[in-house]
């Protein structure tokens, strides 16, 4: 549908829905949107590229200020990226009591916060900024990109399975594998072999609801934040010299102004849940039932 | 919102960042806040014991304060007391000195008088004689009436 909607924008100027739909077509490997829902032979080459460099910038600054940490008096930048370590820190000791896990649990919860910090961000930029620079570049003028890996399902469930994966890990090293599978029938409703098929029903359905609605809860959030832009955008694209195209573009300015200032919170709120849930979804796997 | 094999070189990504945060990321920077944790405890540790080093300071100071005063006020006292001695035994030296002069001065005063009456008595005894002498020269023999005259002269002592 999404194809054959920008074929007809290429005749003329875009409609609202073309616009839409422009923008929310993935620069893939085909180089049309994708057909079917599911297709593992595609990949998107926008995300992919916006997420490794946004996770590379992220570690690059936090690989900076490690490299120049000194215990004496710390400069602001520092300062800054301690506090950020602190505070996971912090979350981690609270969630997590195994300093042997800890380990690599609060670094993976620390490169979490702020690659998704990150990758967020970039919604704050202007919607048709990368993609006009882009179209430009490349010299075709119907060119798809998506610059918000987080507003791709792909780029959070990829890491909300890493966190099912990690937490598989550590109910095996923590629990045993017999443990983990002891309990995997005799959770949470008891050991019976009748009540055995039922917990296992139940196991699998946390795990997959866990996963899924932790992927699900920040890729929402931010293709809904983006698709906000994007109609914002829209007002401001109708401005014609009429008193009414007047009107939208200064209605253009308060409310993406005002949307944006929103979604400075929501890009902090949501790579701050995506965080907590992946410590708090790792201690579980800590915790026997 | 499609899913497609991108999920995959996100999970790869993923942990590729992990690991390199825990690697060379988490340690420095957990090491110099721990160090520095460290260094601030030390430094806490180490002005509380200056303090308490000044107070100990103080009080010593204080004490031997006190005690360079007890031993002043007693140094005076005994000088005090050692001068009040001087000055009785010098006043009663010089008493005695007085008490010595005024006896012997009264001796010889004694003595000359004593001499000096002597002297007299025997010019007296010497003038009555010789006044007798002259009334009686004719009629008294010297050698005659020695014995008388002795005895005259001794009555006359």
């Amino acid at each position: 549908m999404s194809e054959h909607a920008v074929e007809q924008a290429a005749n003329h100027g875009p409609t609202a829905g073309e616009y839409i739909v422009h923008h929310l077509t993935h620069w893939n490997t085909t180089g049309h949107a994708q057909a079917k829902i599911v297709d593992f032979s595609v990949f998107n080459v926008d995300t992919l590229i916006f997420s490794v460099s946004m996770g590379a910038l992220a570690l690059f600054m936090l690989w900076r200020a490690a490299s120049k940490a000194t215990s004496g008096v710390p400069g602001r930048f520092q300062a800054a990226v301690e506090i950020v370590l602190e505070m996971v820190a912090d979350q981690a000791k609270g969630i997590i009591h195994s300093a042997e896990s800890r380990k690599f649990i609060a670094p993976l919860a620390l490169t979490v916060f702020v690659w998704i910090f990150f990758m967020n961000a970039l919604d704050l930029l202007p919607v048709d900024l990368l993609p006009l620079i882009w179209q430009t570049a490349s010299g075709d003028h119907h060119a798809y990109l998506r610059i918000v890996p987080t507003a791709d399902l792909n780029g959070t469930l990829g890491m909300s399975i890493g966190v099912l994966l990690v937490c598989l890990y550590y109910n095996v090293k923590i629990k045993g594998f017999g443990g983990w599978v002891h309990e995997l029938f005799s959770a949470p409703f008891g050991s019976h072999p009748v009540l055995a098929p039922l917990n296992f029903m139940m196991q699998l359905i946390e795990f997959a609801a866990k996963t899924i609605s932790h992927g699900m809860r920040l890729f929402g959030n931010m293709y809904a934040g983006e698709l906000v832009f994007m109609l914002i955008a829209l007002m401001g694209a109708a401005w014609a010299g009429s008193f009414t195209g007047a009107a939208l573009w200064v209605g253009h300015v308060i409310a993406g102004s005002m949307w944006a200032i929103f979604h400075i919170l929501i890009i902090t709120l949501q790579a701050f849940i995506f965080m907590m849930l992946a410590l708090v979804y790792t201690g579980q796997a800590h915790e026997g039932h | 919102m499609n899913l497609n094999a991108t999920l995959f070189a996100q999970l790869a990504v993923f942990f590729i960042l992990a690991w390199f945060t825990m690697s060379f990321v988490w340690p420095p920077i957990v090491k110099a806040l721990d160090e520095r944790a460290k260094k601030i405890a030390d430094g806490l540790a180490a002005a509380d014991k200056a303090k308490m080093d000044l107070a100990n300071a103080e009080k010593k100071a204080v004490d031997e304060m006190r005690k360079a005063r007890e031993s002043a006020a007693e140094l005076r006292a005994g000088a005090e007391r050692q001068a009040a001695q001087l000055i009785d035994e010098a006043r009663s030296e010089a008493a005695r000195l007085i008490a010595q002069a005024r006896e012997a001065a009264e001796g010889e005063a004694g003595v000359a008088m004593q001499r000096a009456k002597e002297a007299l008595r025997e010019q007296v005894a010497a003038l009555a004689v010789s006044g007798a002498e002259r009334i009686l020269r004719r009629e008294i023999n010297a050698q005659v009436h020695a014995e008388l005259l002795a005895n005259l002269n001794q009555e006359l002592k």
